[in-house]
C-alpha cells in the first residue's frame, strides 16, 4: 500500500487533484466523512496558494502513526516570492491578493496541527496534520 | 469542468456535476449573470450537492454570483449543501451570509416561487 504521495502543483487543475488524492490516503486511516471533508478543503486552500502566489510547488501527503494514532500529514512546498509577515497571514480576513485571506487560517482551524516557515524570496512551507479519532 | 445550465420558464438552475477547479467557477460566474440578462430570469438555483468541497474561493464566487445577480433583479438560492461541507464551512468561518439556501433543489424552488409571490402582492 502507497502511503506517500507527492503532487506537483502547477495549475489550477492540480488543486483539485491534489484534494482528492489526500482523501484517497486518508480514507483508509479511521477518518469520518466530516474530517475527510476537512482535510480536503485544507488542501485546497494551501494549494491554491501555491497557484496563486508562488505558481508552482509541491504538495506531500503522508499517512504517519504515533502509538495508536494514525493520521495525515500534509506539506505544502513552494520556491515563490515568500510571505514577509506570517503572523499577519495568520489572521482572518487578510489577503494580499483578491481572496478572502480565509485561506491559511481556516486550514489552521481544520486541522490538529499547523506550521508555517516562510522566507522572503525563498519560499513558504506549510505543515498540517490530522488525527484520526 | 463546464456547469450545466438549464433553462426553466422564469429561472436558471445549474446543477454542478462535479468537483470545481477555480477557473470552472469563474465561468460558471460569468455565465449566469450573462444568462441571467440574456433570459430575463427572476431566480437562479445553484445545486451545489455534488461539489466536494466549499473552500474560500468557491464560497466567495458563490457569494459573488447571488450579488451580481441580485443586481440584476434575480434572486439567487444555493441548494444541495450537505453536512460534512456545512461542518467544514462553519469551522473555516464561511457562512454565507445573506445569501438564500434550500435543503435541495425541490425547495429551491419554492422558495423562489415564495418570493415571486411576495413580490407580485406587493
Amino acid at each position: 500500500m502507497t502511503d506517500e504521495v507527492r503532487v506537483p502543483i502547477n495549475a489550477d487543475s492540480d488543486v483539485v487533484s491534489a484534494r482528492r488524492q489526500g482523501r484517497t490516503l486518508a480514507e483508509p486511516l479511521g477518518f469520518s466523512s466530516s474530517e475527510l471533508t476537512f482535510i480536503a478543503t485544507a488542501i485546497s486552500e494551501v494549494a491554491r496558494n501555491i497557484v496563486r502566489y508562488a505558481g508552482q510547488g509541491t504538495i506531500l501527503l503522508r499517512c504517519v502513526r504515533e502509538g495508536d494514532k494514525r493520521g495525515l500529514l500534509i506539506v505544502a512546498c513552494d520556491h515563490g516570492p515568500g510571505i514577509a509577515d506570517v503572523v499577519q497571514a495568520m489572521q482572518d480576513g487578510y489577503s494580499t491578493s483578491d481572496s478572502l485571506g480565509m485561506g491559511l487560517p481556516g486550514a489552521r482551524r481544520l486541522m490538529d496541527a499547523f506550521d508555517i516557515v516562510s522566507e522572503v524570496g525563498k519560499g513558504t512551507r506549510v505543515s498540517m496534520r490530522k488525527w484520526a479519532r | 469542468m463546464q456547469v450545466p445550465i438549464l433553462k426553466q420558464g422564469g429561472y436558471l438552475i445549474a446543477s454542478i456535476q462535479d468537483a470545481l477547479t477555480d477557473d470552472d467557477l469563474a465561468h460558471l460566474q460569468t455565465a449566469l449573470v450573462r444568462q441571467v440578462r440574456q433570459f430575463r430570469s427572476r431566480g437562479v438555483i445553484i445545486d451545489v450537492t455534488a461539489l466536494d468541497v466549499m473552500d474560500s474561493f468557491a464560497s466567495r464566487t458563490l457569494r459573488h454570483i447571488a450579488y451580481m445577480t441580485r443586481l440584476l433583479g434575480a434572486q439567487t438560492v444555493i441548494v444541495g449543501i450537505q453536512p460534512d461541507i456545512a461542518f467544514s464551512m462553519v469551522q473555516l468561518g464561511l457562512t454565507l451570509e445573506g445569501i438564500e439556501t434550500a435543503l435541495d433543489l425541490e425547495e429551491g424552488l419554492m422558495c423562489l416561487a415564495r418570493q415571486g409571490r411576495y413580490n407580485r402582492d406587493r
